[in-house]
């Protein structure tokens, strides 16, 4: 059962990435990266890391896929004039692809590890080990990434000003 | 549990690879950036993974920052894309070449 979820969700993730690369149109990507982030959401699941599934949702795809959706329709991308990419570019980049490929699937065909059973904290209360750990162990990481989300939103609040020498030209 | 730790590897792998192709082939910046956030999620799948077949929930305490992380950088990220927009009235890569000499 595990195995068949675990193929399902990896299709799922694998093709709907594949679709954000491929599709012309912008809106239709953002779409696909949603349903990538779903299926990551579902390996999450199977990996038995619930709270992690359960954030990859809400902030991927809820706020992030949303964010980018916005943003397409703002600048209504898919009207502006596109240009050819020329041939060499594309043969590079689909090399470039294939040697990956080759690469993930030389380095990782070899030998099988088989997950150990998770010790009791980890399993039982999970937001309570989250909690516990964020409060304790990871307790510098937390200030610190909380200091770096306040200095995000103040650097796109300056960024999204206009700055006040084109606010001066367009009164002119 | 039956799938083995190199499933997941290779997944994340693909799912990496896929992300860089995009990188590589698209020309319209936000398309690009979304192929950056698979890259990410990539390697945060990889991150979850190890940490399962570790036996401990550290790792997973890493993805929540990453994650954390991630949603500030994507903010950011648009809004200089917006600015740029509003600076340059396009977002193809090809066109923004005030740096070629």
């Amino acid at each position: 059962m595990s195995a068949f979820l675990f193929y399902l969700f990896a299709t799922l993730t694998l093709g709907s990435a594949l679709l954000v690369v491929l599709n012309r149109n912008a809106v239709s990507a953002a779409m696909s990266l949603f349903l990538a982030f779903i299926g990551m959401a579902g390996l999450f699941v199977l990996l038995e890391a619930y709270f992690l599934a359960l954030l990859q949702v809400m902030v991927y795809a809820g706020a992030v896929v949303v964010i980018f959706v916005f943003i397409v329709m703002l600048l209504d991308v898919d009207k502006l004039p596109r240009q050819r990419l020329d041939k060499l570019s594309k043969v590079a980049a689909t090399l470039a692809f294939a040697l990956m490929v080759t690469g993930v699937f030389w380095l990782f065909n070899k030998e099988q590890f088989t997950a150990p059973a998770l010790p009791a904290e980890a399993t039982g209360a999970v937001l309570k080990t989250y909690g516990r750990q964020l409060f304790t162990t990871y307790l510098l990481p937390m200030q610190v990434t909380g200091f770096l989300l306040l200095s995000a939103m103040i650097g796109v609040i300056v960024i999204s000003k206009k700055s006040a020498l084109a606010a001066t030209e367009e009164t002119q | 549990m039956t799938i083995p730790l190199n499933a997941y590897l290779i997944v994340a792998g693909l799912l990496f690879a896929i992300g860089f192709y995009g990188v590589l082939l698209r020309r319209n910046t936000l398309v690009i950036y979304m192929c950056l956030e698979l890259m990410l999620n990539a390697s945060t799948l990889a991150l979850v993974a190890f940490s399962r077949f570790n036996g401990t929930a550290d790792g997973n305490t890493f993805v929540f920052f990453i994650i954390t992380v991630a949603a500030a950088e994507v903010a950011v990220g648009l809004a200089i894309i917006v600015q740029l927009f509003r600076q340059r009235q396009t977002v193809q890569v090809e066109e923004l070449n005030a740096l070629r000499n």
